[in-house]
């Protein structure tokens, strides 16, 4: 049973993605479409950067976690103000949060 | 750079500069080595869960979308029935399906590669693409990204399925605040605009929210239906609403 699970997850997920590259431009070319395209990344990345940052807990009991990552977060807002290129500002973030975690 | 006039067809886009593209190839790997190691965690997730080692390595090869990989397994320990887990991996696959609003024109590919490619389709091959302003460097973006971590959290699923999480925890070299960095640094550029504001800060609030209240992956669903909902509401830069 578990294996049936884990192909037919593994075949409707790869269908999900096959279908978002495949939308056809005639939708793309609607003005409702175009904003939400040019909302989407905006979006997508507040969100993954909340998720990466505050989630916590197990998968049957996520919860909101504040530690070293919001440090690290906070470092990389200070090299983007910096005008630091972005692997520098990945490093400081994750140099901040491991410096943290060793005291 | 000489801007040509572009023809109805255009079979490959224009090339790209050589340090761009080592650019692009370098933040790429950053993130690919970052996300990939948290393939250990899966790996050690997902035999616990019970899950044997090889259910656990198929589950990175051929769903390879990390939040619905957890969902998957989260909820066979819970108890559920594996049926269950998979209806709740397909649901946060949606988001994938969604990037596709921005990334189909944007890769722009065709047939067998649109169909190749697409198995890498995943939050972070998306965030390291959807930002680019041509074809050749979202492709850049995009394959580095999509396979340095397929390969990379194929790998650590193993290693982790096989040592469990005794081999190390990424978190202690700080990876988990690695990726968060790597994704504002993403955005920062994009926060440009009143509208691009507010669709940040409720995206992030409505994950915010959401995070102790649903599985893994639903945070970024949400927002994607956050982004959807602010564009319903108006295309003026002072109908962006920041409230309801």
């Amino acid at each position: 049973m578990i294996w049936v699970a884990v192909i037919s997850c593994g075949i409707g997920c790869y269908l999900l993605k096959l279908a978002g590259l495949s939308i056809p431009s005639r939708v793309l070319e609607r003005p409702l479409v175009q904003r939400v395209a040019d909302l989407l990344p905006v979006a997508l990345l507040a969100a993954l950067i909340t998720v990466q940052v505050f989630s916590g807990g197990d998968g049957a009991h996520p919860r909101i976690v504040i530690d070293a990552r919001l440090a690290g977060l906070a470092a990389a807002v200070v090299a983007l103000l910096l005008r630091a290129p972005f692997l520098v500002v990945v490093i400081v973030a994750a140099a901040t949060a491991a410096l943290i975690r060793t005291v | 750079m000489t801007p040509e006039k572009t023809p109805e067809k255009t079979p490959e886009p224009p090339p790209i500069d050589p340090d761009r593209r080592r650019e692009i190839v370098r933040d790429s790997l950053a993130v690919a080595v970052a996300t990939g190691a948290y393939g250990i965690s899966f790996g050690a997730i997902g035999v616990s869960s019970g899950l044997n080692v090889a259910q656990t390595c198929a589950l990175s090869l051929l769903v390879f979308t990390g939040a619905s990989q957890f969902a998957l397994v989260g909820v066979i320990a819970a108890g559920g029935t594996p049926l269950v887990g998979a209806a709740s991996g397909l649901l946060l696959g949606v988001r994938n399906a969604l990037y596709g609003l921005r990334l189909a024109p944007l890769l722009d590919w065709r047939g067998a590669r649109r169909a190749g490619a697409a198995h890498l389709l995943i939050d972070e091959s998306a965030a390291m693409s959807v930002t680019r302003e041509t074809t050749a460097e979202a492709r850049v973006g995009f394959l580095t990204t999509g396979v340095g971590i397929f390969v990379l959290w194929n790998l650590a699923t193993l290693i982790g399925a096989i040592a469990g999480e005794s081999i190390g925890d990424p978190r202690a070299y700080g990876l988990d605040a690695a990726v968060g960095g790597a994704f504002l640094a993403l955005l920062w550029p994009r926060l440009d605009s009143p509208t691009h504001r507010a669709t940040a800060v409720i995206a992030a609030a409505v994950a915010l929210a959401l995070i102790p209240l649903t599985p893994a992956g639903t945070p970024v669903l949400a927002a994607a239906v956050v982004a959807l909902g602010l564009a319903l509401r108006g295309s003026g830069p002072g109908g962006s609403g920041a409230g309801r």
